[in-house]
Parts: structure tokens; C-alpha cells; sequence
């Protein structure tokens, strides 16, 4: 076929055109856009329990959802913010002022959480925390733009701290981080202990982060009389105490309130043999949790995902589920519009089976005590717990009326 | 029991020991920085990268050829060093004739680079090393029960910074060294290759960083952040012996070990910053350092 010059030219100046002149035009054509901000940290302690595999299950909740996305598009961004709750917040101000961003997940550390929470509801936009532990998110410092996904410290310290109360663990002693996440475990799980009948003997609240060595904090416990250490700690922090705990001859009952699956494989099974913690996920769970880890496996080889990863997942579909609902218009209006619907919708998908959310923000799921396997019981690498005990969604979470939620007595 | 202002003698031993094991690893990381400053006038800031280095370096080698914690205290300093040796060769050298700053930028982003790269390699929650056969087990000392680990960190990072202080201060190459720093070109007017010693000085600098690594691997878990935890202690320690002093960074990396020790015991949310206070109230009353020489 011959082409004339004319016929070329004209062809060019119209692809130009349409590419250059017509922006304004295409963008009213164009279905809106939200954005799913994954705020975590990617550079230190809390990579691996958050990180890009809370990135990577965001964005399979986004790719499995696609084809129900009633007019609109889903993208997911993502941010590092160091551990830093300043930093966490000035990024928060500008995904949502400049940068179109309608809800932010995950946000491991509590200090972080708390103070992106309070952007989130200056701006009418949505957190939807995974990472994050205080239960003071649902409780004191709650707001109606915001729910808390997977876990939090009072659940951590019903299931395993109930647990190890129940098994005659009744005196304790506390190593904790000294911030808010690690002072609202000690207090959650120290409520436990006094309410049946057990007591405290003393705590440790050590500098957060920047500190490796427990050894000191490990030979007060030791001396304290204690039946039972209680860790109030997280990521490297808790495998640090751990293993040193084993090498300096700890005779205590060691309870790790929150530790992850990432932890044990970094302890090794040789020395987390037989403690006991507490997830609302496990890959190995149900037919559900195995179809999703499937799923997301081969993007993170090495770094199966956890409680929090999988709670990125199973809030961003429900956020979804939720725009649906209520409509794109409506949604990209406000994101207190969005929670109440997530609210009202019951949830549902592999990673966590069927729940709801209360008023106050708090995710209903079951929480399941799990005790690490010997290494003679694992068949490999990831192949960690043994489901030790089941406590149901009625009884796994705070109750409503003990969390002091400001804007549910209203 | 016997008391000491009102704290019980055997706690407070306790805590004095383990004190001295943490000073251990400070004395070392404090010492190659004093050496690396004192002779060549540059604040390395990559110093916890290479100490975390070697911790990856010899988790490397048990895991991937077989090669186990002895033979590593030599061959992951040596390959850490080399590392070293290329840094100074290719960008460090560069920096003599400028300002300070321009040696801590540099090595400061060096730092974040490696510490990037392992990150990325080896994720955040760190890699178990276990403890040689021939140092497991512990020692009931009454007071406290001392793992046989810890009291091999304490006496081989004690022989390592006496023989270091013991080479630059009684030997010849010592000699010839502090003289090259005061006057390099008379020194390279006797026939010594100068740069090549200043080189090689960076790299030994450097391989008492990744020793200390090696010596902190089975302690804790091998971890890309686990330099970055000690670096801002260790420089504190440097200042405070007075930069550049070989041995008043020995001196003061076990004596602010106790330091921390006992304040972990008596007010365990201060042990962060008492080395600080301190490094504080010595800038201010002492600029030079415990033991620096007022220029």
C-alpha cells in the first residue's frame, strides 16, 4: 500500500492531537482512580513482619478484584516510613493532599499508626490498619475513619497470655519496648493476669529501637522470682530476647505476646520449639489461607505472608467491596462513606474466612493460639505451628463497652 | 546479702559482667575507628556497616561452603578488609586533602548502601548463627550463670585491642606509621610507600570492624541493622576516649559498658542515652576527650 505524504502527515498530527491536546478531555472520560497507599517500613526491623509483602498482597487484592470494579480503577503506592511517626504523618498529609490518595494500609508501630490515624480523619480519608498493635486505635484515640484489621495488644494478651495464665503461669515479669505499643501490651496482658488472681513481680522497659542486647534485662527477670517472662516486644527485638534467654540458662516460661511467623524462621525451630503465640492467620490454616498463600507465594519466595500481610489483603478487598456499595461519586467523597460501609458489609475472602467490623473499628475474626513445632514435626521451611486452640470472634477482642471509643458513647 | 547503696551486691556484679562483655564489642568497634581517625584523619561512618559485614560475611561462608566460626575470625576480616582496601583505594584516598565532613558523607552513604544491600539479600529479621561446639554451655558464677560464649568475647576482644594498642605504640610499623601521618612527605623521602600504608592502615581499620561481626554473630542474630544499632554508641565511645586515642577508646569501650550495665539495672529506660549524658558532660569539660591531647 502506498502511503502519500499528505496521508502520513495527516496521521501524525492527528496521533499528536490525540495524544498531547485532548488530556483534559480524555481525564473526564476516565473512570476515577483510588489509591491504596501501603505505608510501612521497608528499611529497618519491621521490613519482613510488613514491608513489600504487604505490598504484593495489596496489589493481589487490587488484581483479583478487577473485574468487579463497578466504574473505577484501583492503584496501589507505597512509601517507607522509617519507624518515624513524624515522617509517617508528613507523608500521610501528602498522599492525601497532593497525591490522590484515598486510604492508607498497614502502618506497623503503633506511634506511627496513631498519629497517621489522626491525618486520616482530618482529611476524610480511610486508614485500614494491619500493622499496627495498640488496641487504643478502636479504643481512647478511635475514629470513624478507621479499622483495625487483623490484630491488636488486647487479643495478643487474651489468647496467649490467657493461656499461659490458664496453664499456672501466674506470677510475671515484663521486658518491654518503651513505647506505645509495648507499654498498652504490658498493661492489656497485666489487666489479664490480675484479673485471675495472678500478679506482676516487676518490668524492664528498655530504649526502642537501638537496643540488641537483653542479657541485663533477662538476669532481672531471672532474679525476680517470676514463673513467667512476658515479652512486650516485637520483630528483632523478640528474637534477640529469645535466643539470648536460651543462652544465658532462663528457667522461665517465655511468652512471646506477638511474634510472627518471620520471627521463628529466623530463630530457627531448634530454639522456638514449643512457644506458644498468637496469629489471626497461618498459612497452613484452612483450604482458604493455603489458596491465597498459594497465590501469592511466587512474588514473595522468601517471606510467606503473615497476619499482617494477609490482613492488607483481606482490607483491601472489603474497601472494594465497600466503593461498590456505595458508589465511585460517593466514595471518592469520603472516606468516613467508605468505613461505614465496610462496616455494614459482612467480610469475607480466603485469608480470613467470613467476619464483620464493629462500630468502633474493630475486625471480628477468630484469633488461634499456636504452638512452634518441633523441628522432628516440620516437614520445612515455613512449616512452623500447630493450632493449639481456637478462641471465637465473640470472645477473641475487647468488648465494646470496655474500649472507651469516644465516638460510640456519643 | 551484701548491699551497695541500697542495691543488692550480686545483681549488681551480674550486671557489671555483662557490662564488660557489651563494653568487649564496643572496645573493639571503637578501637578500629580510633585507629582509622587517629592515623588517617577520617570519621568512618560505614564502621557499623563492615562490623555488620562481617557477621554476614561469615554467615556466608558456614552456609554456603561449609567453612565454620574458626577459620571465619580470620578469612571474613580478611575478605571485609580487602572490601576496605578497595574503598580507600577508589574513593577514600580521594578525601585526604578535604574537609572532614566530606570522609563522613562519603562513608556515610557507603553505609547505607551496604546496609541496603544486605537488606534487600537477607530480608530484616536476621539469620541464626549458632555457637561453636567447643564455647556452648555455661559456668554457674554464683551471682549470675556466665555462658562460656561470652567470656571468650571478653578475653579475645581484650588480647585484640592490647595487641593492636602494643603494634602502633612498640613496633617499628607503629612507629613508622604515626610518623607518616605527621609528616608524610618526610617519611616517603626514607623510601616508605606512604599511600600504601595508609591504605593498608584503612584495611586492618576496617578488619577489626568485621571481627567483631564474626565475635557477634552467634550473639545475636546476623542482621543488616545490627551495625546501625552500635555505630552511634561507638562514635559516642571514640569522643568520649578522645578521638583518635587508641587506647582511651579501649579503655573507654569497657569502662562505658559497665556503664550501661549497671544503668539497665538501676533506670532501664536511661540506658540509651547515659552514654550520651556523659559523652555531653565530657565535651564540655574536656573537649580533647578523656584522654586526647589538647591540640
Amino acid at each position: 500500500m502506498e502511503i502519500s505524504r499528505r496521508k502520513l502527515l495527516g496521521t501524525v498530527t492527528t496521533a499528536a492531537a490525540t495524544t498531547a491536546l485532548p488530556m483534559s478531555r480524555a481525564r473526564a472520560q476516565a473512570k476515577p482512580v483510588f489509591k491504596l497507599g501501603v505505608l510501612n517500613y521497608q528499611s529497618g526491623p519491621y521490613r519482613d513482619t510488613g514491608g513489600i509483602t504487604s505490598v504484593i498482597c495489596t496489589k493481589q487484592a487490587v488484581e483479583e478484584f478487577s473485574s468487579l470494579m463497578q466504574g473505577y480503577t484501583v492503584e496501589v503506592v507505597t512509601a517507607d516510613h522509617q519507624n518515624k511517626p513524624d515522617v509517617g504523618a508528613s507523608i500521610a498529609r501528602q498522599w492525601f493532599d497532593r497525591d490522590g490518595v484515598d486510604a492508607i494500609l498497614d502502618v506497623p508501630n503503633s506511634g506511627v499508626a496513631l498519629a497517621v490515624s489522626a491525618v486520616a480523619k482530618e482529611k476524610n480519608k480511610v486508614h485500614l490498619n494491619t500493622g499496627a498493635a495498640t488496641s487504643d486505635l478502636t479504643g481512647v484515640q478511635c475514629n470513624e475513619n478507621f479499622i483495625s484489621w487483623n490484630y491488636d495488644t488486647w487479643m495478643l494478651a487474651q489468647s496467649t497470655g490467657g493461656a499461659t495464665v490458664k496453664a499456672g503461669g501466674d506470677t510475671w515479669f515484663f521486658i518491654t519496648a518503651d513505647y506505645a505499643f509495648g507499654h498498652k501490651l504490658e498493661g492489656d496482658t497485666t489487666a489479664l493476669i490480675k484479673s485471675a488472681k495472678g500478679s506482676v513481680k516487676g518490668s524492664a522497659s528498655y530504649p526502642f529501637p537501638g537496643t540488641t542486647d537483653f542479657s541485663s534485662f533477662l538476669l532481672q527477670a531471672q532474679s525476680s522470682g517470676a514463673k513467667v517472662l512476658g515479652l512486650a516486644n516485637a520483630g528483632g527485638d523478640t528474637i534477640n530476647s529469645i535466643k539470648q534467654a536460651k543462652e544465658f540458662g532462663l528457667t522461665m516460661d517465655i511468652a512471646a505476646l506477638l511474634m510472627f511467623i518471620s520471627d521463628v524462621k529466623a530463630l530457627t525451630l531448634e530454639v522456638a520449639q514449643g512457644l506458644h503465640l498468637t496469629e489471626s492467620f497461618y498459612w497452613d490454616l484452612n483450604d482458604g489461607t493455603r489458596a491465597f498463600t498459594n497465590r501469592v507465594k511466587s512474588k514473595t519466595p522468601d517471606n510467606w505472608p503473615n497476619m499482617s500481610h494477609a490482613g492488607c489483603y483481606s482490607g483491601s478487598l472489603h474497601f472494594m467491596k465497600a466503593i461498590n456499595k456505595i458508589g465511585a461519586t460517593a466514595a471518592k467523597a469520603s472516606g468516613k462513606a467508605i468505613v461505614e460501609a465496610m462496616k455494614s458489609l459482612p467480610t469475607e475472602d480466603d485469608a480470613f474466612g467470613k467476619g464483620s467490623i464493629r462500630q468502633d473499628g474493630r475486625s471480628l475474626f477468630p484469633s488461634y493460639l499456636f504452638q512452634v513445632k518441633k523441628p522432628s514435626e516440620s516437614k520445612g521451611t515455613w512449616d512452623y505451628y500447630k493450632l493449639v486452640q481456637t478462641t471465637p470472634a465473640e470472645q477473641a477482642w475487647r468488648p465494646l463497652k470496655d474500649g472507651g471509643c469516644p465516638f460510640i458513647k456519643a | 546479702m551484701l548491699m551497695v547503696l541500697g542495691y543488692n551486691i550480686g545483681p549488681l556484679l551480674a550486671q557489671g559482667m555483662l557490662g564488660l562483655i557489651n563494653g568487649a564489642f564496643y572496645a573493639l568497634l571503637s578501637l578500629g575507628l580510633a585507629v582509622i581517625f587517629g592515623l588517617l584523619n577520617i570519621i568512618n561512618f560505614a564502621h557499623g556497616a563492615l562490623f555488620m559485614l562481617g557477621a554476614v560475611v561469615s554467615w556466608m561462608l558456614l552456609n554456603w561452603i561449609g567453612i565454620g566460626y574458626w577459620p571465619s575470625l580470620i578469612i571474613a576480616p580478611l575478605i571485609v578488609g580487602a572490601f576496605g582496601v578497595l574503598l580507600e583505594k577508589v574513593f577514600i584516598s580521594k578525601l585526604y586533602k578535604l574537609d572532614h565532613l566530606y570522609g563522613l558523607l562519603l562513608t556515610f552513604g557507603v553505609a547505607l548502601i551496604v546496609e541496603g544491600l544486605a537488606r534487600n539479600q537477607f530480608g530484616s529479621s536476621g539469620m541464626a548463627y549458632a555457637v561453636p561446639d567447643s564455647l556452648r554451655g555455661a559456668t554457674k558464677l554464683g551471682f549470675m550463670i556466665m555462658p562460656t560464649y561470652r567470656a571468650w568475647v571478653v578475653v579475645a576482644s581484650f588480647v585484640v585491642c592490647i595487641s593492636t594498642w602494643l603494634i602502633l605504640e612498640k613496633t617499628p610499623i607503629g612507629a613508622t606509621l604515626r610518623a607518616a601521618t605527621e609528616n608524610a612527605a618526610l617519611v616517603q623521602s626514607f623510601g616508605v610507600n606512604v599511600p600504601r600504608l595508609v591504605t593498608l592502615t584503612y584495611g586492618a581499620g576496617v578488619a577489626l570492624a568485621a571481627f567483631a561481626g564474626v565475635m557477634a554473630a552467634p550473639v545475636y542474630s546476623v542482621n543488616p541493622n545490627m551495625g546501625s544499632n552500635v555505630i552511634i554508641v561507638v562514635f559516642a565511645v571514640v569522643v568520649i576516649g578522645g578521638m583518635g586515642s587508641i587506647l582511651g577508646s579501649i579503655l573507654t569501650g569497657f569502662g562505658l559498658g559497665l556503664l550501661e550495665g549497671f544503668t539497665k539495672y538501676i533506670y532501664p529506660e536511661g540506658s540509651g542515652v547515659v552514654v550520651f549524658v556523659l559523652m555531653i558532660i565530657v565535651l564540655l569539660l574536656r573537649p580533647a576527650g578523656l584522654f586526647g591531647k589538647v591540640s
